[in-house]
């Protein structure tokens, strides 16, 4: 191996070291899904996890097809499902935040067009990070049938 | 001969009698459910009168012959709602051809932004067999008052949503309140518990 060639490894491994820096305050989205719609149903739900490298709050969310884009919490307490707008959702560091049918959600509303099966639906999170710095994520969410949740969720809480 | 058909008549109220209790057709008795609470001592939901999509007034009669499922909720309702419709089409389904005695019914507490038509689509887009019935803020109001159920708007910026009682109800198919469904169950427990209900009438 030449000096050339280790100082080439070197740079490479100095970049990758750099970039995985750069990433470190990021937040990463996964599994987004939007609920179905039926005709003149004008809100529906957005679901996913989210995971933050550092201390991050989900402030905000937008997108092209609700006119309203809020972030609600439900809880059970007694059998009656209760419903709530919020500021913020926390993102603790390294933790994942489930926003699912069942405690935080994005709600959808006054929605422009009816949601359909198998589209994607674009939303935009705004996440804030420990130093308070704002960024925006993109997140293509599928959109998966009125009563295709069944799955990781049959127990509420 | 008279004392012949008094006889016969005996025979026949006796054999009526003993057909009654082999069925269980007892309105009071009390029912033990693995997982559901039993309410067959409530006297609740029966007097209800509500229109369905095609704007006929349905009432408890009206279902007769067929066990009801009544669910209170709203299609803006992100979770609970459709959780438990999804949940009671896979309960039917669970259940079998003794499925098809199994009525759904979706009673909304929102009359005000649910049009009958939406609703319609709503409900049936998780089975086609699903009823959804409603009734104006009053009709709404007592509706919900006599099956105990608890709802309120929140306002939530310039729109609001409902907290609401989750619970499903459940009626034998002589109209006798039975079971209430936490919205904590299965499909599986759910239809566990609706089998107990399918064997006393």
């Amino acid at each position: 191996m030449t000096f050339a060639h280790r100082c080439k490894q070197l740079t490479l491994g100095l970049a990758l070291i750099g970039l995985a820096f750069e990433a470190s305050a990021q937040t990463t989205v996964n599994d987004a899904w939007v609920r179905a719609t039926v005709a003149g149903q004008p809100s529906t739900g957005a679901f996913m996890t989210l995971q933050a490298s550092d201390d991050s709050q989900l402030l905000s969310v937008q997108s092209p097809i609700a006119n309203l884009v809020q972030i609600h919490e439900s809880s059970m307490k007694d059998d009656v499902m209760s419903m709530h707008q919020v500021d913020a959702v926390a993102l603790p560091a390294g933790k994942t935040v489930s926003l699912d049918p069942h405690g935080y959600h994005v709600m959808l509303l006054d929605l422009k067009t009816q949601v359909k099966e198998g589209e994607t639906v674009p939303l935009t999170l705004v996440v804030k990070n420990a130093k308070g710095e704002q960024q925006s994520i993109q997140v293509e969410a599928k959109v998966k049938a009125l009563d295709g949740m069944m799955m990781d969720h049959s127990k509420m809480h | 001969m008279s004392t012949r058909y008094t006889r016969r008549t005996v025979l026949r109220g006796m054999s009526l009698l003993s057909l009654g209790l082999l069925a269980g057709c007892d309105d009071s008795s009390k029912l033990s459910f693995k997982y559901g609470k039993d309410l067959s001592d409530k006297i609740m939901g029966r007097t209800f009168k509500l229109k369905d999509a095609q704007g006929e007034t349905k009432m408890l009669t009206s279902y007769r012959g067929l066990m009801p499922m009544i669910f209170f909720g709203f299609t803006q309702c992100p979770a609970v709602c459709p959780t438990t419709l999804a949940r009671a089409a896979q309960a039917k389904k669970l259940l079998g051809r003794d499925g098809e005695t199994l009525q759904v019914i979706f009673i909304t507490l929102d009359p005000e932004r649910d049009t009958p038509e939406m609703l319609d689509k709503y409900v049936k887009s998780f089975d086609p067999s699903f009823e959804a019935l409603h009734g104006t803020l009053e009709e709404t109001a007592a509706t919900a008052k006599e099956f105990g159920v608890f709802y309120e708007k929140v306002p939530s910026g310039s729109t609001y949503t409902l907290s609401h009682t989750a619970t499903s109800y459940v009626f034998d198919s002589r109209g006798n309140l039975r079971l209430g469904l936490s919205a904590s169950l299965t499909a599986q427990e759910c239809a566990e518990d609706l089998r107990t209900v399918m064997e006393v009438c």
